[in-house]
C-alpha cells in the first residue's frame, strides 16, 4: 500500500465524512438541469417511428407522405446513414435504423425532425411501413440449439472424473429486469455550423459513445463532442447508445438543433435490460460439507444485438459459484441472440443472475447435507491467499466473505411482529391478510462480485486539477448518475491537498480523456484513484514552488508562515495536474477460462426477514440487514445511500419486478404494470460496514455499488422458502408460485 | 380544442347540445392517460370540475364528482377500505366514483362495493334521468349503458347498507397497484349476505350462488366457510392476462371472499 | 385559447390548442422545469404540484381545466431564498441522489408535513406511496422528514 501523506487532516468535509451532495440546492429546487430539461435556439424536436413486431421483414417502407407533412424538415432511414451503419460497443452489430429486418419490438425504422413535439410524432406515424411477420426465436435453448451465440465463456479447472456424495441439481430462471431509471431518455444534439456536432444525452461512458458517433456519422474525431449531462438514474441503461446517433444525424442533415425527449413506454423500448436467465445447475459436495464440483449451464437471452452481452456473460461465468472453495468447476455460459429487446448492462452484471442460483443451491446442499446454511458457506468461503473457484486465480486483497457472513448473523433479528395496522401485512393496504395467516421467514444469501474491468482491458481513467484562486477544479469524464461521484471526487481532493473549496466540471470528450464507464463498482476506484494521484501531484508541484510543506484554503504555507495565497499563486502562473489512472491490470482467459482474469472483488451478505401469506402468496420483506466489504467508507451517508437503493433493485426483482415479454412483445412498458417497490414496500435496512483497506482504493475505498442488488434477491427468496417449504427456483417470485 | 367548466348541469346540457361529442373530463385520471399517449384528442371538453350537483353525498347518494379522498372518511367500512386502496394519494385527490362507472373496468375498485349492495346508477341528460341497476349499466369490459348525451349522475346505495361490509384487493405491491382480484362482501344483521367479485370476470360479479349458501348460516362453521370459498371460485370467471393466471384469481377470490367474511362476523 | 394558471403566486398565462397536461404546459410553455416528468399515467409521483390546494399528479390535469387555479410547484416551495426545512432535510438525510424524484417528494412532503405535522412512519411512507424513488430505497427520504417530526416535538 502506497503511503498517503495527508496534509488537509484538518480540512472540513474531507474522506470519511458524510458530506452532503454539492448539487443537492439545485436538486430539492427543481432548477438542476436533467438531459429532458435542455433547450436550444431554434430547436427541432426528433422522433422514432418503432416497429410494433418482434421479427418481421420490411416489405415496404415510405417516407414521403411524412415528408410532405408542413413543418417537418428530415426524415431518414437505413438509406440515409452517412457512414458505418452499424453501432455497438463491443461488437457493432446493431443497426442504427433497421437494415430491412426487424428483430426486436421497439426497433427504429425512420427517425423524423420537425418543428414542434406533435408534428414529429404524427410525421413519425405518417410513414408508410409494412412488415412481413417472420417467427420470432424468443428461447434461450432454442437459441442455443440453433447456434445462435453471442459469446461462450467458459470456467474448466479439476478433475471431470471427481464427484461428491451429495448431489444437488436444479434449475433456476431470472426473468427480465428494466433498470427503470425515473429519468427517461432525453438528449439534443446541436450541429456547430462547421460540420461536427455537440451532442448533449444519457450516457455512462462519453468517449465509448464517441468512438461509436464518429465512425457512424463519418466524422473526424474532433468533429464529434459528446457532454454528460444531469441524468435521472442508470443503472447501467445508458450504457449502450440510444438517441444519439439518431439526435446526431437529424441535427447534420438539418443543420439546426434537435431535440429527443421519449416518454416511459420508449424509454421501455430504448434501454437495454437485465438478461433473463435460465441457468442449470449441479453441486456436489463430500459429507463432511466441502464442496467438491459445480457444474453449471448458464444461458442468458442477450436479446437482438450483441451490445454488453461478452462482457455480461463473461461476469455470469466468472461468480457462477459464488466466494466459495470448490476444486472442480466445469461452467459452460453463454449470451444467446434472440428476438427479445436486447440486453446489456444491469447493476451486477450478470452475477445477479448467477448469484440467485449459486445462493439457492448452496442452501439445497447445507439442507441435503443437514448443516446450517451459514456454516456450510463459512466452511468453503474463500479470502486472501484461496483461488477463485472459476478462474484459478489467487486472491491478493482483502476479501471479508467470513466476516460478512458472521456479522449479518449477528445482528439482532427483529421482534416478532404483532401489528394488525395493514401496512404492516402482507397485501398491504388492500387488507388480504390477517395476522392470523401471516409466516415469518428469514433467509440469508453472500453476493460476490468483481470490481473495475476484467479480462485483461486496458482499464484506466483520467483526471486534471487545476489550482484557482479559491481553490481546486476537477475535471472528469466519469458520470454522475446520481451516486455521489461529485461528492467523493471532492472529498479526495480536499483529503490530500487541504483546500476546501473544490469544485467537479464534468467535462465533454474534447476537454479529458477517457474516464472509462461510470459501471462495474470501478469510478470510485479508478477515477477516485485519479484524483487522488493528481491532487498529489499538484501539491507537491505546488510544495516545489513554493518551498511549502503544507496547504491549506489560505494558500501555501512554510511552517506557520504563508508563502503565498491561492489568488497570488495563480498570478504566479498556471497550476495542473493530470494524470492517467490505471490500475493493476488483469489477464485475458485461456481456453479453459482460466488467469487473472479479474483486479479485485467484493462480497456481500444479506439476511432477510419476511411476512408470507403462504395461501395468497402475498410476500411483504419486514427488515433486511446486510454487511457489505466497502474497503473504507469516503462518504458513509452515500455508502448507506446505495447499500438501501441497490437492495431495493434487489427486493424488487425478488417480487414484483418483471418486464412481462411475450413472443417478443412487451407487455408491460410502463409504470402502470412494471411495478416497482413503493415506499410501503420498502423494509428497514441496518448495514454494517465491514472496511478492510484495499490496497489500490483511494484511502483504501473499494467499489461496492452493485454486491447490495445481489445479494438481496436470493436473500429474499430464501426467506420466502423458509416460510413456505416452496422451491421457488424462479424469480421474480409470484403470488402463484407460493399459493398454487 | 375548445374546453368549456360550467357551474351546474344545467350548463353541461347546453354545452353538450352544441358537442355531443364532447369529452366529459372529470378527474382525468383515465381520460388523460389516453391523452398523454395520443390515444384521445378530444376537439371539445366538458369539465365537469365545478358542476356542484355531481359533487354531493348525502348518505345514500354518492355523486359521480366525489373523490376517494372523501370517500376515504366514509363510514360504511368496504367504500373506506376500496378508496383507500384507490391509486396514489394525488389519484384519490382527483379520482372519482364516476370515472370508474364511466371506465366500466373490471378492475375498478368501487365497483364491487356497488353491485354487492345493489347500488342503483342514475343517468342524466338534457331530457330527464333514468335509474338504473348496477348490473345494467355495467354492460361489459369497459362498457356500460351511457348513451351519448348523457352523463353519471351518481349512485343511488339502498335505503339501508348493511350494517357489516368489506372490502379486500390482491395487486403485488403494498399500495398503488391495479387490482389482480378484489372482493366486497356485505352482511345485514338476518345474516343476508352478499359478495361482489372485480377483475375476475369481463365486469364485476355477484357470487349469488356463495350468497344463497351462506345467507342461511346464522353462525358459519368452519365447513359452511369452506363450501362459501369454494362457491365464490367457482362462480368467478377469470381469464390469464400479464397481471395474473387464470388459475391463480379464482383461488384468491374465494380466499378473500372467505377472509372479508371473517371480517364482516367477528 | 389562453390558459391563465397562478403559478407560485404569480398569473402566467399559456396559450393551449390541445388538450395537453398541465405538466406539459408548465415544463413546454412556462419553462418551469422542475417538475419532472417522468411516467404521464399517474404511476410515479414525479410530477406533484398542488392544484387548488390538492396534491395532484400534473399529467393527469388538463391544462384547460386549471385554468385560473393556484398551482404550486417545487419552484414554490422554498421561499424568499430560504430552503423548505424539507428541502434541506432531505440533502443533509442522504435523501437525494440523481434527485429527478425529488421535485414530486419535495411537494408531496411538505404538503404531508402541511397537513399531518407529527405523522407517524406508516403514515409517512402511505402518504408518499404514490411516488417512487428508484435510486435510495426510500431511508433517506423517511430519515429526512423524521428529522423534521422531531424538531417539532421539542
Amino acid at each position: 500500500m502506497t503511503a498517503r501523506t495527508q496534509t488537509g487532516s484538518k480540512v472540513r468535509k474531507g474522506v470519511g465524512e458524510s458530506v452532503p451532495r454539492p448539487d443537492g440546492i439545485p436538486k430539492v429546487t427543481g432548477h438542476f438541469a436533467y438531459a429532458s430539461d435542455l433547450y436550444a435556439q431554434d430547436m427541432l424536436w426528433g422522433a422514432a417511428r418503432r416497429a410494433p413486431v418482434a421479427h418481421a421483414g420490411v416489405t415496404h417502407l415510405d417516407v414521403a407522405p411524412a415528408l410532405a407533412m408542413a413543418g417537418v424538415h428530415a426524415v431518414l432511414t437505413y438509406d440515409d446513414l452517412p457512414a458505418k451503419r452499424f453501432q455497438g460497443q463491443i461488437i457493432t452489430d446493431q443497426p442504427v435504423l433497421a437494415d430491412g429486418t426487424i428483430r426486436y419490438w421497439g426497433e427504429v425504422v425512420a427517425i423524423v425532425a420537425a418543428d414542434d413535439p406533435t408534428t414529429a410524432a404524427e410525421a413519425a406515424q405518417a410513414i408508410e411501413v409494412a412488415y412481413e411477420p417472420l417467427d420470432p426465436l424468443t428461447d434461450v435453448d432454442e437459441a442455443l440449439a440453433r447456434d445462435e451465440v453471442l459469446r461462450k465463456a467458459v470456467s474448466y479447472r479439476g478433475d471431470r472424473e471427481v464427484h461428491g456424495e451429495v448431489v444437488v441439481e436444479a434449475t433456476y430462471e431470472t426473468a427480465t429486469q428494466d433498470q427503470a431509471p425515473l429519468g427517461n431518455e432525453a438528449g439534443i444534439a446541436v450541429p456547430d455550423g462547421a460540420g461536427g456536432v455537440d451532442v448533449y444525452g444519457p450516457t455512462q461512458w462519453t468517449h465509448v459513445d464517441h468512438e461509436q458517433l464518429v465512425d457512424c456519422l463519418g466524422l473526424r474525431p474532433e468533429e464529434v463532442r459528446v457532454h454528460p449531462t444531469g441524468l435521472g438514474g442508470a443503472f447501467g441503461a445508458r450504457e449502450d447508445l440510444s438517441l444519439q446517433t439518431h439526435l446526431c444525424l437529424l441535427a447534420l442533415r438539418t443543420g439546426r438543433p434537435v431535440r429527443m425527449v421519449f416518454g416511459r413506454e420508449e424509454s421501455f423500448a430504448a434501454h437495454v435490460k437485465r438478461h433473463a436467465a435460465r441457468m442449470y445447475y449441479r453441486h456436489e459436495a463430500d459429507r463432511a460439507g466441502n464442496l467438491i464440483r459445480v457444474d453449471a449451464k448458464l444461458l442468458l437471452d442477450g436479446g437482438a444485438y450483441s451490445m454488453t452481452s461478452p462482457a455480461v456473460v463473461a461476469n455470469a461465468v466468472g461468480f457462477a459459484v459464488g466466494p466459495y472453495r470448490c476444486p472442480n468447476v466445469f461452467v459452460d455460459g453463454y449470451a444467446l441472440r434472440t428476438n427479445n429487446p436486447p440486453s446489456g448492462a444491469m447493476r451486477g452484471f450478470g452475477a445477479v443472475q448467477t448469484g440467485f442460483a449459486v445462493e439457492s443451491q448452496m442452501d439445497r446442499v447445507a439442507a441435503e447435507l443437514g448443516m446450517d446454511p451459514l456454516e456450510f458457506r463459512l466452511k468453503n468461503a474463500i479470502g486472501p491467499g484461496d483461488v477463485l473457484a472459476t478462474t484459478g486465480q489467487l486472491i491478493t486483497e482483502p476479501l471479508p466473505t467470513r466476516e460478512v457472513i458472521e456479522s449479518v448473523r449477528a445482528m439482532p433479528l427483529p421482534d416478532d411482529e404483532t401489528s394488525t395496522d395493514a401496512r404492516e401485512l402482507p397485501g398491504g393496504t388492500g387488507l388480504t391478510t390477517p395476522r392470523s395467516a401471516v409466516v415469518r421467514g428469514v433467509g440469508y444469501a453472500v453476493g460476490f462480485k468483481n470490481l473495475a474491468f476484467s479480462e485483461g482491458f486496458d482499464d484506466y481513467a483520467e483526471a486534471r486539477i487545476t489550482l484557482t484562486p479559491v481553490g481546486l477544479d476537477i475535471h472528469t469524464a466519469a458520470i454522475e448518475v446520481g451516486q455521489g461521484m461529485v461528492t467523493v471526487l471532492e472529498q479526495i481532493a480536499r483529503s490530500v491537498t487541504g483546500i476546501e473549496d473544490v469544485r467537479v466540471i464534468f467535462d465533454d470528450t474534447s476537454q479529458i480523456g477517457s474516464a472509462g464507464s461510470t459501471s462495474a463498482s470501478r469510478q470510485t476506484q479508478m477515477s477516485g484513484g485519479a484524483v487522488l494521484k493528481a491532487a498529489e501531484k499538484l501539491r507537491d508541484e505546488l510544495f516545489e514552488y513554493f518551498g511549502a510543506d503544507a496547504l491549506s484554503s489560505e494558500g501555501m504555507w512554510r511552517g506557520s508562515q504563508l508563502v503565498a495565497s491561492l489568488p497570488e499563486a495563480c498570478l504566479d502562473r498556471d497550476f495542473s495536474a493530470h494524470v492517467r489512472h490505471r490500475h493493476q491490470g488483469s489477464e485475458e482467459p485461456d481456453e479453459n477460462g482460466q488467469g487473472n482474469l479479474h483486479v479485485d472483488f467484493a462480497v456481500s451478505a444479506h439476511r432477510a426477514v419476511v411476512d408470507v401469506d403462504p395461501v395468497l402468496g402475498l410476500v411483504r420483506v419486514v427488515k433486511i440487514d446486510t454487511a457489505q466489504d466497502v474497503g473504507f467508507a469516503l462518504n458513509p451517508m452515500s455508502v448507506i445511500g446505495q447499500i438501501e437503493g441497490g437492495t431495493m433493485q434487489g427486493i424488487g426483482l425478488a417480487v414484483m419486478e418483471e418486464l412481462i415479454v411475450d413472443h417478443g412483445i412487451v407487455r408491460n412498458p410502463n409504470f402502470t404494470d412494471y411495478l416497482l417497490p413503493t415506499f410501503l414496500d420498502a423494509p428497514p435496512i441496518e448495514a454494517v460496514l465491514i472496511e478492510q483497506p484495499s490496497s489500490w482504493g483511494p484511502f483504501g475505498a473499494k467499489g461496492f455499488a452493485e454486491l447490495p442488488t445481489i445479494s438481496s434477491t436470493p436473500a429474499v427468496v430464501a426467506a420466502i422458502r423458509n416460510a413456505t417449504g416452496k422451491a421457488l427456483t424462479r424469480v421474480p417470485v409470484r403470488p402463484e408460485d407460493i399459493a398454487l | 380544442m375548445e374546453i368549456v367548466r360550467p357551474q351546474n348541469l344545467a350548463g353541461v346540457f347546453d354545452a353538450l347540445e352544441l358537442s355531443p361529442d364532447a369529452l366529459l373530463l372529470a378527474g382525468g385520471t383515465d381520460s388523460m392517460v389516453l391523452v398523454n399517449a395520443g390515444a384521445l384528442r378530444p376537439d371539445n371538453v366538458i369539465s365537469l370540475r365545478n358542476v356542484k350537483e355531481l359533487k354531493i353525498w348525502d348518505g345514500g347518494f354518492i355523486g359521480a364528482g366525489v373523490t376517494y379522498a372523501r370517500l376515504e372518511h366514509s363510514d360504511v367500512a368496504a367504500l373506506a377500505e376500496l378508496s383507500r386502496t384507490v391509486g396514489s394519494p394525488q389519484i384519490r385527490a382527483v379520482g372519482t366514483l364516476g370515472g370508474n362507472l364511466g371506465t366500466a373496468s373490471p378492475a375498478g375498485d368501487a365497483l364491487p362495493f356497488l353491485a354487492a349492495v345493489d347500488a342503483a346508477v342514475e343517468l342524466v341528460s338534457g331530457s330527464g334521468s333514468r335509474v338504473m341497476a348496477w348490473d345494467e349499466f355495467l354492460t361489459g369490459p369497459k362498457k356500460n349503458a351511457l348513451e351519448p348525451g348523457e352523463l353519471i349522475l351518481g349512485a343511488h346505495l339502498p335505503d339501508v347498507v348493511p350494517e357489516r361490509t368489506a372490502f379486500a384487493k390482491i395487486g403485488v405491491r403494498q399500495a398503488m397497484v391495479i387490482s389482480i382480484a378484489s372482493v366486497c362482501v356485505t352482511r345485514d344483521r338476518a345474516g343476508i349476505t352478499t359478495v361482489a367479485m372485480g377483475a375476475v370476470g369481463p365486469t364485476v360479479l355477484r357470487a349469488r350462488g356463495a350468497e344463497e349458501m351462506i345467507s342461511g348460516e346464522a353462525a358459519p362453521s368452519e365447513a359452511a366457510l369452506d363450501e362459501f370459498q369454494r362457491l365464490v371460485s367457482e362462480e368467478a370467471r377469470p381469464i390469464t392476462d400479464h397481471r395474473s393466471t387464470e388459475e391463480y384469481r379464482r383461488m384468491a377470490v374465494g380466499v378473500l371472499a372467505r377472509r372479508a367474511l371473517e371480517r364482516c362476523l367477528a | 385559447m389562453n390558459v391563465r394558471l397562478i403559478v407560485n403566486g404569480e398569473v402566467l398565462n399559456a396559450e393551449v390548442t390541445t388538450p395537453i397536461s398541465l405538466l406539459k404546459v408548465l415544463r413546454d410553455e412556462l419553462h418551469l422545469l422542475g417538475t419532472k416528468d417522468a411516467c404521464e399515467q399517474g404511476e410515479c409521483g414525479s410530477c406533484s404540484v398542488l392544484l387548488d390546494g390538492d396534491l395532484v399528479c400534473s399529467c393527469l390535469v388538463m391544462a384547460a381545466d386549471a385554468h385560473d387555479l393556484p398551482v404550486t410547484t417545487v419552484e414554490g416551495i422554498a421561499s424568499d431564498g430560504e430552503l423548505h426545512p424539507l428541502q434541506q432535510a432531505l440533502i443533509d438525510h442522504g435523501g437525494v441522489q440523481c434527485g429527478f424524484c425529488t421535485p414530486g417528494f419535495v411537494v408531496a412532503g411538505a404538503d404531508l408535513l402541511e397537513r399531518n405535522p407529527s405523522p407517524t412512519s406508516g403514515e409517512i411512507r402511505e402518504a408518499l406511496s404514490g411516488n417512487l424513488c428508484r435510486c435510495t430505497g426510500y431511508g433517506g427520504i423517511e430519515r429526512a422528514i423524521q428529522s423534521l417530526i422531531e424538531v417539532e416535538e421539542r
